[in-house]
């Protein structure tokens, strides 16, 4: 399963890259939600699935799942959910004003 | 002796408030008390039962790095040199500088060089040693650039950090590769390591860096070209910085190697060799020059030429005739720039074609010039040091060591003349400045100012090293045994017996003073014929336009090349990271055979997960598939639902929860967000930029796949989950251990993700609130 799993975080990394490379405003937003939807995936199947209960202690109880994964994936999905609504609220405000979500046509000044 | 090298520095905290009387007392004033206190402390070391002294205070006891401070005669020879000339020449920029310059600026930095100066001398660990070094290398470059205002100081002091900084890095080298080799960051524990030294592979290289950080410092060919730039600072400090003490440190650092290296003839080949093509290359260029400064320049850089050979030779008569040299040279020298300065600053010009028969005007400064100047011509005279010196390196350059390479024995022979040829150059320049400025005829419509004599404040410096010059020339041998001979002693490991008389008899060093002089003077008397040589030599030899092309050409080509890929395309700048660590990383798990692959630690597949699996990767793709934005928008949706299913199937209830309220409200915001927008760009991505896009990611997933699997195959340490599920009840008091994870464990991590959640609110209320206004 960890296999099939780890080729599912593959395809939601190559399709986040995918819309990455896209030249449209939203379609980046989108990458990056995906990236990170793949990251956390990665991250769970590095360790092991399905092995014991949740990682909530019970009496009697002393196999549970991996508990770090978990922490770690938890904090990246609130930290991903502020960037992607940063993100998100920039690339509005830059379309707005430029009239374009066009991002090969957003390319900055030539003196920088 | 740490409190001596630190107290300039402590100094320095003082001027912003010493500065704010500059009106009522001229700040240099102040500082005048710190190197002359130097030079009072350090004078008592002079006598002939002087031993070497070792101060050590730890610093980075870690990496073996400690304020050791070792003053031997070599130091205190370069001590007394920096406080003794740092004396006068502060007392000679109270009156050079006028209270309206920016007095605070000059005198921090000219502390900041004292200290850096006297830590090169007396720093015994070779990293301390470095930092000092570098130290005075930035410190000269604020001190050139000091007129920031103009064109020339600017590039002049860019000009010499790039080189001298250049030298440094490479001496950093050397002394890194001493330390591999010896195990010791001491210089002396090094020099008693010398046979590891010489008999390490490295020998040829260690070599090459550190005389690369010295001739680049020491100015000499063809790093020279620095020295004459440099001349845009102000005066004092080319009289002190660029002649009489940093330009030494390459000398000092020659010097203080000796003992490792002298036992190696390419030392001898290299040194000598360098040393005397400066000697006569700056000599020859020296009389080209029509700025009186430059003139100087060019002689320093000849004279340190001289040196640097006899450094070279090695043998214990040549070492003492440098150390003498470099005492001498710092007296006429210093002098000799100090009086170039009162000429430009009563008469508004150094140009010496524009000047002359300021004889009658300045009667005093030209007297100075005229003991100076034959000094530094070496005119047989029995009151002037620099004929001592010279004609000890005469003497010296016919008994050089024997030789056993080739090329050392071709330049046994070639040096003698070339010795002659270069003094003879010098010879020229010496009367050149002389005549040129203070004889022939007035030319005094073409001046700026009407020149007078200095105010007699100014004249005391260079009076007091003009006499200097004739005491030394006087009794040259006061200070031998006191004083220059364990200078030597320092250098060559013996102890030296010089006796340095006026009259050798009529021995070969005599009869090559007398060539130079009578050459000289015919060159001199003819020189309005043979001045066309210059149009001639060096003409498109000129190594100032290797450096200017090279600076230019670094800048034309790194702009090219970043304009070439940093093109403003956000897309562009994705895909080369994305490719680079793609590349990197793929090479670097096959190259250290990382890909693993095992089945035997594997959960069983389960048809709900696979369809789960399926759908998540379904949404993923889908939303390159939907045309629409809204539609990718909800596919996006089904996706991040679906791995919140897959958190309940992997037994991580709280990811589920997260999961799903997250994908919720992302959803939502972007539905929200563009809705407003109407769909301004139609899509229409060509068949090759979508194929780049696929290619790339598709190598992206693949290595990430890879790794994920190879990951999940090797363990290489024990997890500390374990310790988690373990303290979690007892330490945290909860059960759910995630929770206690991140509230108690790691706690400080959930407060900066906090942090970065409040920042990120903040920032979208002001875009939001951001409006920029009409009509801009």
């Amino acid at each position: 399963m960890e296999i099939i799993m780890s080729v599912v975080a593959g395809v939601l990394f190559a399709a986040g890259i995918y819309n990455l490379l896209q030249k449209q405003l939203l379609r980046i937003v989108i990458g990056t939600v995906i990236l990170s939807n793949g990251a956390h995936l990665f991250i769970l199947t590095m360790g092991k699935l399905k092995r014991g209960a949740p990682p909530v202690l019970e009496y009697g109880i002393s196999d549970y799942a991996d508990p770090l994964p978990q922490a770690l994936i938890l904090t990246s999905i609130v930290i991903s959910f502020g960037l992607t609504s940063l993100l998100l609220v920039l690339s509005y405000r830059a379309a707005q004003e430029n009239n374009t979500d066009n991002m090969e046509k957003l390319r900055g000044n030539h003196d920088e | 002796m740490l409190f001596a090298v630190l107290l300039p520095l402590i100094l320095t905290l003082l001027i912003p408030f010493l500065s704010k009387v500059k009106d009522k007392v001229h700040t240099g004033i102040f500082v005048f008390f710190i190197p002359l206190g130097i030079f009072i402390f350090f004078v008592r070391f002079i006598g002939e039962g002087f031993s070497p002294e070792l101060e050590s205070y730890p610093w980075i006891p870690s990496l073996g790095i400690s304020l050791d401070f070792y003053l031997d005669g070599l130091s205190l020879l370069f001590v007394l040199l920096i406080s003794g000339i740092g004396a006068l020449v502060t007392l000679y920029s109270i009156f050079y500088l006028h209270k309206s310059e920016k007095l605070a600026h000059f005198y921090v930095y000219l502390l900041l060089f004292m200290t850096a100066m006297l830590g090169v001398v007396l720093s015994d660990n070779v990293y301390v040693l470095y930092t000092f070094w570098e130290l005075t290398s930035i410190s000269s470059f604020l001190l050139i650039g000091y007129w920031n205002h103009r064109e020339g100081s600017r590039y002049g002091a860019m000009k010499s950090m790039l080189i001298t900084v250049f030298g440094g890095l490479s001496m950093l080298g050397a002394f890194m590769l001493l330390h591999v080799i010896t195990g010791v960051t001491s210089v002396q524990q090094m020099i008693g390591s010398v046979d590891l030294i010489l008999s390490s592979d490295y020998l040829p290289l260690i070599l090459t860096l550190l005389l690369l950080g010295a001739f680049t410092k020491s100015a000499q060919f063809p790093f020279h070209i620095w020295l004459p730039d440099a001349m845009e600072a102000p005066t004092p400090v080319s009289a002190y910085l660029h002649s009489a003490t940093m330009v030494k440190a390459g000398i000092f650092l020659v010097a203080r190697f000796s003992p490792i290296f002298h036992g190696y003839e390419w030392f001898f080949i290299v040194v000598s060799g360098i040393g005397i093509i400066t000697l006569c290359w700056a000599s020859y260029m020296a009389v080209r020059q029509t700025d009186l400064k430059g003139i100087l320049a060019f002689s320093t850089v000849s004279q340190l030429g001289m040196i640097m050979a006899m450094l070279g030779f090695g043998t214990e008569a040549a070492v003492f005739a440098a150390v003498f040299h470099i005492l001498n040279h710092a007296t006429f020298k210093g002098s000799l720039f100090m009086i170039a300065g009162i000429i430009d600053h009563e008469s508004g010009t150094r140009d010496i074609r524009k000047l002359g028969g300021l004889m009658t005007l300045m009667p005093i400064s030209a007297t100075l010039a005229l003991f100076a100047s034959l000094s530094m011509a070496g005119v047989p005279l029995p009151f002037l040091n620099g004929f001592y010196s010279k004609e000890l390196f005469f003497e010296n350059s016919l008994h050089i060591g024997d030789t056993t390479l080739l090329i050392a024995s071709v330049m046994k022979q070639a040096i003698p003349y070339l010795a002659v040829f270069g003094s003879i150059f010098t010879f020229v320049y010496s009367m050149y400045f002389l005549f040129g400025t203070f004889t022939g005829k007035q030319k005094l419509e073409q001046l700026p100012k009407k020149p007078h004599e200095a105010p007699i404040g100014m004249l005391i410096a260079p009076a007091i090293l003009v006499f200097g010059v004739i005491f030394i020339g006087l009794f040259p041998n006061l200070f031998n045994e006191t004083f220059l001979a364990h200078a030597a002693e320092a250098i060559s490991g013996v102890k030296t017996h010089e006796h340095i008389v006026y009259w050798h008899g009529l021995k070969p060093a005599f009869y090559m003073s007398l060539i130079v002089v009578a050459f000289g003077t015919i060159l001199y008397l003819f020189r309005e014929k043979w001045w066309n040589i210059y149009k001639t030599i060096p003409g498109d030899l000129s190594f100032n336009r290797v450096y200017n092309r090279t600076l230019k050409g670094l800048d034309v080509y790194t702009s090219k090349l970043t304009k070439g890929y940093m093109n403003g395309s956000l897309r562009r700048y994705t895909a080369l990271i994305i490719s680079t660590i793609f590349i990197v990383t793929g090479l670097v798990m096959a190259g250290t055979n990382g890909f693993t692959f095992k089945t035997d630690d594997l959960a069983p597949i389960t048809l709900p997960e696979i369809f789960v699996g399926i759908m998540v990767i379904a949404g993923a793709v889908g939303t390159i598939l939907a045309k629409n934005n809204v539609a990718a928008i909800i596919i996006l949706g089904v996706s991040g639902y679906g791995q919140a299913l897959l958190f309940v199937f992997y037994r991580a209830p709280d990811l589920a929860l997260t999961q799903l309220v997250i994908e919720t409200i992302t959803v939502a915001l972007l539905l929200l967000c563009f809705h407003h927008l109407p769909q301004l760009s139609r899509r229409t991505e060509g068949t090759g930029f979508r194929l780049t896009n696929a290619v790339i990611a598709v190598g992206f997933g693949t290595l990430m796949t890879l790794i994920g699997i190879s990951a999940h195959s090797s363990k290489w340490f024990a997890t500390i989950s374990d310790y988690f599920l373990e303290t979690s009840h007892d330490l945290g008091g909860g059960d759910n251990v995630v929770n206690v994870i991140l509230v108690d464990m790691r706690g400080l991590d959930t407060l900066f993700e906090i942090t970065v959640l409040g920042i990120a609110a903040f920032s979208i209320y002001s875009l939001i609130k951001l409006r920029s206004k009409e009509g801009e």
